[in-house]
């Protein structure tokens, strides 16, 4: 988290006021509001800010942390619930398929103090390995799914969600889109309730999931069901705005703020929970309007749900299944179906932008290792973290990205696979290790695979904005904690040869690597060196190219610094480079680079 | 714009490079339209953006505020902190009355720099200032990042932005400056207020103003003639003990070792001649000779 937002827990906002706040804060707020007690997350964009926001709200009242990954975040709120107070967690949408397995179950006992969580997609894939629609784990896991479209909304149905979660005894999602999550707008405030703790419910039948529990508790599931699609139909989270009724239009979320932006006319169902859904109060809707269109990102959830009740609903016939939709996408996918003029777009500017794609950071330390990757010429099994962006050029050495964790086991089916020539790697960073690597690398251990596992620790949680985790000594609001010693902990799984290496010294990465790459079994090499940018933001005297002596060789260009650039100086027909000053943090790394010795420091 | 009484969505898209305070500009506008009273949303999405890649925040006010971000071609205030990314957006402004305020400061990725090619350019967009003005209702190319450089702070250089975008807009000046001054570091306030009334001033000059240190940056900068090479490299295999220095260190990586432990030219199209191999190989196995084609008169 940033020293910022860290400083900024001292008096909440009082009720009343209204403040612009991001999808995520407005989250977070309706959390404390709520009279939440606990709350624990992973991080993941774009659901990161919102337990960011919520350490924000005194210690006194709420209970805070970050948690391993989302299953442990998910089992320490289904604690909390247990143990009769609100709790609370987050997660982006592949969080979800991490934490289903407590979720799947834990829908069959209910709650015994409210139990929210939220859930962040991201349609459109704006920093993501996919963009599955988890209304439908809503459905699979039988829980209500609440979708706000604003910042006050985002407020509100969290506090509902809370009630809810209670008055219908199961957890109850909040569901949110990039979007949603990082658009602001005036949110008015409420006061925090105090719901008074439950105590501890002793119920074996309802706590205790063994078989015979199990088949008792799904019938009171579908029940839940059934009570909660009577109560949504007279309950104001879906409302129904009377307009033109030659089409009506069902959406909800963030879409129903782009069909009022292209349709203000039209009528409209707006729903607040897109499951279960509120059969009666639809098909009253429907029998009012000529044609019914359904307006939804991503899967055709209701547009599904209408068929099946028998309503001749359209949908995915106009609307795209993927990407993030826009003003522009309902408004071309309405032309589409006969209801809107097309656009024209009279714009005269029809030139190719540059591409300008995502780098690591000016002196991040994951570019030498990635270097010294591609220079041994390794199969290399990578994993998710800012790391990813070795893919391309010119690091390009990354092979596989499956999941957050795949890395480790991935290499060891391709070492077991026995095709591949190159030495196999696997790279992991050390958030992603702590959340998923540990099982794979025992697995890589006991089934004796001959792999090399590179750990880049470079002691955050980066890629989501530099949050902490068990390897940096720090919780969520800042407090010391004890820290994970990586050499330690992979020496007690069994790991014989392991070596720490400074990721700034590129001559003994390569080496190291090398070494450890001979080794036959699982050998680990773990780069130390802190992310440039969290939790400071480290800069040093900056570097400079002696323009007379440099040979345009481009050797120092293949890190991709993004400090290092072509000067208006030739040799032999090639550019000579140039750093920039501002953006040079000093790490060196393509001073060692340069044979003809044209990097130094500024004097 | 000014002057006339709000009763539709105003739209202004602010964009530019991971680092250079797009979400800055784009909050303080947010902040102002909401302390006059308007319904505001500002929408952006973080993630890779920050890395270095393109960003970029949208900020819409008026009575009521839909759609959080603004469709394709409604945009009445296009502001660019840098060159190139404010053209990646220009088919959003609105052709008969938007208007475009740009930095001239470009800033060039290491990917616009990977064609090595003799006498290759970067791959940065090639449109000048003039092309691009002559095209927009309104619009104001300036170099706002020397100007706050001028003051003693490059990074002022949004604020100088702030000053432009204030003359297209209808807030009081002191309202800008107010909330400017709560954004910035306390020790920033003062160069952050010359360098908005300097924006400020410098935009009142016209609707359409290109800076003198703008007009004619973006053309091609070198005329420089690179005459045609043929690198010839060979290598003495009986010297070639195998330590594959020339193979790691060769930055077009077109080396390899082959079958018999001997470095050997893999793939020749990429060499670039620089001759690195040769000067590293601590044996000399390898020389790399460069020899100009000799050009058809003309
Ligand atoms: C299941 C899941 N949870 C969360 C994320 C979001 N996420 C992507 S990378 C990452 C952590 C990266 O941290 P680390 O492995 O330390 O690498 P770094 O970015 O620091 O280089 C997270 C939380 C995800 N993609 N999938
Ligand atoms: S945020 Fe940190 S880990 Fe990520 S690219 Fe920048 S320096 Fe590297
Ligand atoms: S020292 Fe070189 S590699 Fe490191 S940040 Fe500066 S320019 Fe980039
Ligand atoms: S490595 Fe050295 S000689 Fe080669 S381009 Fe970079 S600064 Fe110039
Ligand atoms: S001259 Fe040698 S080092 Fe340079 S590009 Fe050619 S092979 Fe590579």
């Amino acid at each position: 988290m940033t020293e910022a937002l860290r400083q900024t827990a001292a008096e909440p906002s009082p009720a009343g006021a209204a403040r612009p706040l991001t999808g995520n804060e407005a989250i977070a707020r309706g959390v404390w509001e709520a009279g939440a007690r606990v709350a624990a997350a992973y991080p993941g964009t774009p659901s990161t800010e919102i337990l960011e926001n919520v350490a924000t709200y005194p210690a006194s009242d709420i209970h805070a942390q970050w948690s391993t990954n989302e299953k442990t975040g998910m089992d320490v709120a289904i604690g909390a619930s247990f143990a009769g107070v609100r709790a609370f967690t987050a997660m982006k949408h592949v969080g979800l398929n991490v934490a289903a397995d407590a979720l799947m179950s834990f829908s069959y006992i209910g709650v015994n103090g409210g139990l929210v969580i939220a859930i962040c997609d991201d349609p459109g894939i704006h920093s993501s390995q996919n963009e599955q629609d988890s209304r439908i784990y809503a459905r699979f896991a039988q829980v209500p799914v609440l979708e706000p479209s604003d910042g006050q909304e985002a407020l509100d149905f969290t506090r509902q969600a809370f009630d809810l979660s209670e008055q219908f005894d199961t957890p109850v999602f909040v569901r949110s889109t990039t979007r949603l999550s990082h658009t602001r707008s005036a949110v008015v405030m409420g006061a925090r309730e105090t719901p008074a703790p439950r105590a501890f419910a002793e119920n074996p039948r309802k706590n205790v999931m063994i078989p015979a529990h199990a088949r008792m508790q799904h019938g009171v599931v579908l029940e839940r069901e059934r009570r909660l699609k009577d109560w949504l139909a007279d309950n104001p989270l879906n409302r129904v705005e009377p307009g033109d009724t030659s089409v009506g239009i069902i959406t909800s979320g963030i879409p129903y703020t782009y069909v009022k932006e292209v349709m203000p006319d039209a009528s409209v169902l707006k729903l607040g929970v897109t499951w279960p859904l509120p059969d009666r109060l639809i098909r009253d809707f429907c029998a009012g309007v000529e044609r019914v269109i359904v307006v939804e990102e991503l899967e055709p959830l209701i547009e599904d749900a209408l068929k099946a009740m028998g309503i001749p609903a359209e949908g995915k016939a106009f609307f795209p299944r993927e990407g993030e939709f826009s003003p522009e996408v309902v408004h071309d996918a309405l032309a589409r179906a006969g209801l809107l003029v097309p656009r024209v777009n009279a714009a005269p500017f029809e030139f190719a932008p540059m591409v300008r794609p995502p780098v690591l950071c000016a002196g991040c330390p994951h570019a030498a290792c990635f270097m010294a990757l591609r220079a041994l010429d390794a199969r290399v099994a990578g994993d998710i973290g800012c790391y990813t962006l070795a893919v391309v050029e010119p690091l390009k050495s990354i092979d596989t990205c499956v999941s957050m964790g795949s890395s480790i086991a991935n290499a060891v089916g391709m070492a077991k696979a026995g095709t591949e020539t190159k030495p196999i790697v696997a790279t992991i960073g050390d958030s992603t290790f702590l959340h998923s690597g540990i099982p794979p690398l025992i697995d890589a251990v006991y089934n004796g695979a001959d792999i090399t596992v590179f750990l880049l620790d470079n002691h955050i949680t980066a890629m989501t904005g530099g949050q902490d985790h068990p390897g940096t000594g720090r919780t969520l609001r800042g407090d010391p904690a004890p820290r994970v010693d990586f050499v330690d902990l992979v020496k007690s799984l069994g790991v014989s040869w392991v070596q720490k290496v400074d990721s700034y010294d590129t001559a003994t990465l390569q080496r190291t690597l090398r070494e450890a790459m001979a080794h036959k079994g699982v050998s680990v090499v773990i780069s130390d060196r802190p992310c440039v940018l969290d939790p400071v933001r480290i800069k040093g005297p900056a570097m400079e190219v002696e323009q007379d002596s440099c040979i345009a060789c481009q050797a120092c260009m293949n890190l991709g610094c993004p400090a290092i650039t072509w000067s208006e100086g030739w040799h032999e027909g090639r550019h000579k480079v140039k750093i920039d000053p501002e953006a040079c943090i000093g790490c060196s790394l393509c001073a060692q680079l340069c044979t003809s010795h044209s990097i130094r420091p500024i004097h | 714009m000014m002057g006339e009484k709000l009763n539709r969505t105003m739209n202004v898209l602010i964009v530019g490079v991971g680092g250079q305070g797009v979400i800055m500009v784009s909050k303080v506008l947010a902040q102002l339209c909401q302390a006059d009273g308007h319904d505001v949303k500002q929408s952006e999405v973080h993630g890779m953006a920050k890395r270095g890649g393109g960003v970029f925040s949208h900020v819409r006010f008026g009575p009521k505020v839909w759609s959080p971000t603004i469709p394709e071609g409604e945009v009445d205030i296009l502001v660019a902190l840098e060159w190139a990314e404010g053209l990646r957006w220009l088919k959003h402004l609105k052709p008969d009355t938007g208007t475009f305020i740009a930095d001239c400061q470009k800033i060039v990725p290491p990917f616009a720099c990977r064609n090595r090619k003799r006498g290759a350019e970067p791959a940065y967009a090639p449109q000048t200032p003039e092309e691009i003005i002559e095209q927009v209702h309104a619009g104001y190319v300036m170099d706002a990042t020397g100007m706050a450089a001028n003051l003693g702070n490059a990074r002022a250089s949004n604020t100088v932005l702030l000053g432009a975008l204030s003359t297209v807009l209808d807030f009081p000046e002191e309202a800008w400056v107010e909330i400017i001054a709560a954004t910035v570091p306390a020790k920033s306030v003062e160069v952050n207020r010359a360098a908005f009334a300097e924006g400020r001033a410098w935009a009142m000059g016209g609707e359409k103003r290109i800076d003198v240190t703008a007009s004619g940056l973006h053309k091609a900068h070198s005329e420089v003639h690179h005459p045609q090479v043929d690198t010839i490299l060979e290598i003495t295999e009986e010297w070639c003990k195998g330590c594959d220095i020339c193979v790691k260190m060769c930055p077009e990586r077109c080396l390899r070792l082959n079958d018999r432990l001997k470095a050997e030219l893999a793939l020749p199209d990429l060499c670039t001649g620089c001759q690195l191999c040769a000067w590293l190989c601590p044996d000399q196995a390898i020389s790399v000779t460069n020899i100009p084609v000799t050009e058809p008169a003309e």
